[in-house]
């Protein structure tokens, strides 16, 4: 909580609001200076969160409270030497989805952030290789968003040439195919004569 | 490489660019597992979601169940019985020896030592076999539940256990004298896939291939969970950050979940296991429920998975577990229905899968495999 408050100090037009709940401090803030801040809360002696846990995306569409922007990308960061943690949310607007990247802080972050891309379709500036990691590199939609359907109305594109490909296979199946069919009568003739 | 391919333990691609046999860019390729369970778990009660944490690391699954339930219970509210709580820990760390036992077993065959793999596999199969006779299941347990444990352990798994505790530190030592001072184990793992405890941190690495580098960073002793405040262990760090010291790590973290072990059988308050705030889908368990007496039937159970309109606490919670693999992280947000509004897992083999690209770079293609090894990957896990 302290260190939320000194953040606030440093940074006050950055900084909406600070809360604390189930004992764990967490802060909204905007998205124009994310990584001046988190490397502010990175190397300042008294923060010193040096270890980013989780770096998360949430689509707010569904909940009803004053003053959440459609998208939120979430920091989990936690101090191994001071032993504390803070959350950070920073607030992203539905017109415009992107944030800048934090890996330059953390080159850990990467795949979080071609994750939270792949996913929920927040596109992070400056990072060195924002592909989908998760997903066929040719899906089309973002899965995590609300308004993405639990179930699809149309097959992956992939999935035709994929069957195609099951289809030429057939010919070698072991269980289906004509030509095998004639393999498994013989081991068993064989083992008649035997007996 | 891959995503067939016997040693990347899983449905992993690595795509390669090679000058002979040096690796000059590896990047790995994932997804192949997918299975969207941040968007399942969005259409599901807590207490039905639960089964999808089996999935994860599918060798360690009480650990999972754990940090899900874990989660669950800060989010409501939900207090846990004494009991529960010692058991839970108990049944963590047998599933942190299980998990590393496998990871020894298949790191060592890929490496060349076919013994080993043998020899662990023995041992694990006794825990599953106490798993079994816990709840019945041997890999996908999901025998924690929010707010406790599903049922009560029996004396004779007490027993069984305590068998197991009994004869597992010569099984250690057996390990040990077969790879610990082995010319071709030493000479595939000592210095190879460095890196230092800045560079771990900057990666994101956690569990004990942080802690072979020298950080000191256990969630155990960070936030203590369940009992882990109660029992007494040490944290095995080992400073070299390669290959080698990450194995020692693991082989000392068996002997310390050997100890907690001992430590719950003996400390095993009386109690009931089981909250009776929890939400969960009661179970027509055979006869009454031990821990109350009450009778459930299949009514009861149903009106309580119906119940959709149940108010809970809204706002957010992360909670972090020390799993097998690293810090498994379960990022929670409740809007006060009896869904959970989103979930997101923090899973150690995804951030350790995307390490790898650091650690193999400059390294010969045959190293690649036990820097694979020695990360310690599930790809259920990591492709969620």
């Amino acid at each position: 909580m302290e260190i939320a408050r000194r953040l606030r100090a440093a940074f006050p037009a950055e900084v909406v609001e600070i809360k604390e709940q189930h004992g764990q401090a967490a802060m909204v803030v905007k998205r124009d200076r994310i990584v001046e801040l988190l490397g502010w809360l990175c190397d300042t002696p008294e923060s010193r969160l040096n270890h980013l846990r989780d770096l998360c995306g949430v689509d707010n569409k569904n909940r009803e409270i004053e003053g959440l922007s459609r998208f939120e990308v979430v920091y989990n960061l936690w101090s191994i030497e001071l032993r504390h943690g803070l959350r950070v949310r920073a607030q992203v607007p539905e017109d415009d989805p992107r944030i800048d990247s934090v890996t330059s802080l953390w080159s850990g972050a990467d795949w979080h952030e071609r994750e939270c891309y792949d996913l929920m379709g927040i596109t992070f500036a400056g990072h060195p290789n924002l592909r989908r990691i998760l997903l066929p590199e040719d899906w089309s939609g973002h899965p995590l968003r609300k308004d993405y359907p639990l179930r699809g109305e149309q097959e992956w594109s992939g999935m035709e040439e994929l069957l195609r490909k099951v289809e030429q296979l057939q010919k070698y199946d072991f269980q289906t195919g004509p030509a095998s069919a004639e393999r498994m009568a013989q081991p068993q003739k064989q083992g008649d004569e035997t007996l | 490489m891959g995503p067939q391919h016997p040693a990347t333990h899983g449905v992993l691609r690595v795509d390669l660019d090679l000058d002979g046999e040096t690796i000059i860019k590896c990047s790995p390729q994932v997804g192949y597992l997918h299975r969207g369970f941040d968007k399942l778990a969005e259409n599901r009660t807590y207490a039905q979601a639960l089964v999808l944490s089996d999935r994860l690391d599918y060798i360690a699954a009480m650990a999972n169940n754990t940090g899900y339930c874990l989660a669950v219970e800060k989010l409501l509210g939900i207090p846990v019985p004494e009991r529960a709580q010692y058991i839970r820990t108990m049944v963590c760390e047998m599933s942190r020896i299980s998990s590393h036992l496998l990871w020894l077993a298949t790191h060592a065959l890929d490496i060349g030592a076919m013994t080993v793999f043998l020899y662990c596999f023995r041992e694990r199969e006794m825990l599953l076999e106490l798993f079994a006779e816990l709840c019945g299941a041997r890999l996908t347990c999901s025998y924690p539940r929010i707010g406790g444990v599903r049922q009560d352990v029996t004396g004779k798994f007490i027993a069984d256990l305590k068998e197991f505790v009994a004869i597992f530190p010569e099984r250690i030592a057996e390990y040990e004298t077969l790879i610990d001072t082995n010319r071709i184990w030493l000479k595939r793992t000592v210095g190879v896939g460095r890196v230092s405890g800045t560079e771990a941190l900057d990666l994101g690495l956690t569990g004990p291939c942080l802690r072979g580098s020298g950080v000191d960073y256990d969630i155990r002793k960070h936030c203590p969970y369940d009992a882990y405040d109660r029992v007494d262990f040490e944290v095995p760090i080992a400073e070299e950050g390669d290959i080698y010291a990450r194995y020692r790590c693991r082989m000392e973290e068996l002997r310390q979940s050997l100890r907690i072990i001992v430590q719950c059988i003996e400390q095993l308050p009386p109690g009931p296991v089981v909250s009776r705030e929890a939400p969960d889908l009661v179970m027509p368990l055979r006869g009454p429920r031990s821990y109350e007496g009450e009778v459930s039937t299949y009514g009861t159970s149903l009106i309580r998975l119906l119940e959709e309109r149940a108010v809970y606490p809204a706002g957010d919670v992360y909670v972090a577990i020390e799993a097998p693999k690293g810090e498994l992280g379960f990022y929670f947000i409740s809007d006060g229905s009896s869904r959970p509004y989103r979930m997101h897992i923090r899973s150690p083999s995804f951030i350790h899968v995307g390490a790898l690209g650091f650690l193999a770079r400059g390294g010969l293609l045959a190293d690649l495999i036990a820097n694979i090894g020695s990360i310690d990957v599930v790809l259920g896990e990591c492709d969620r």
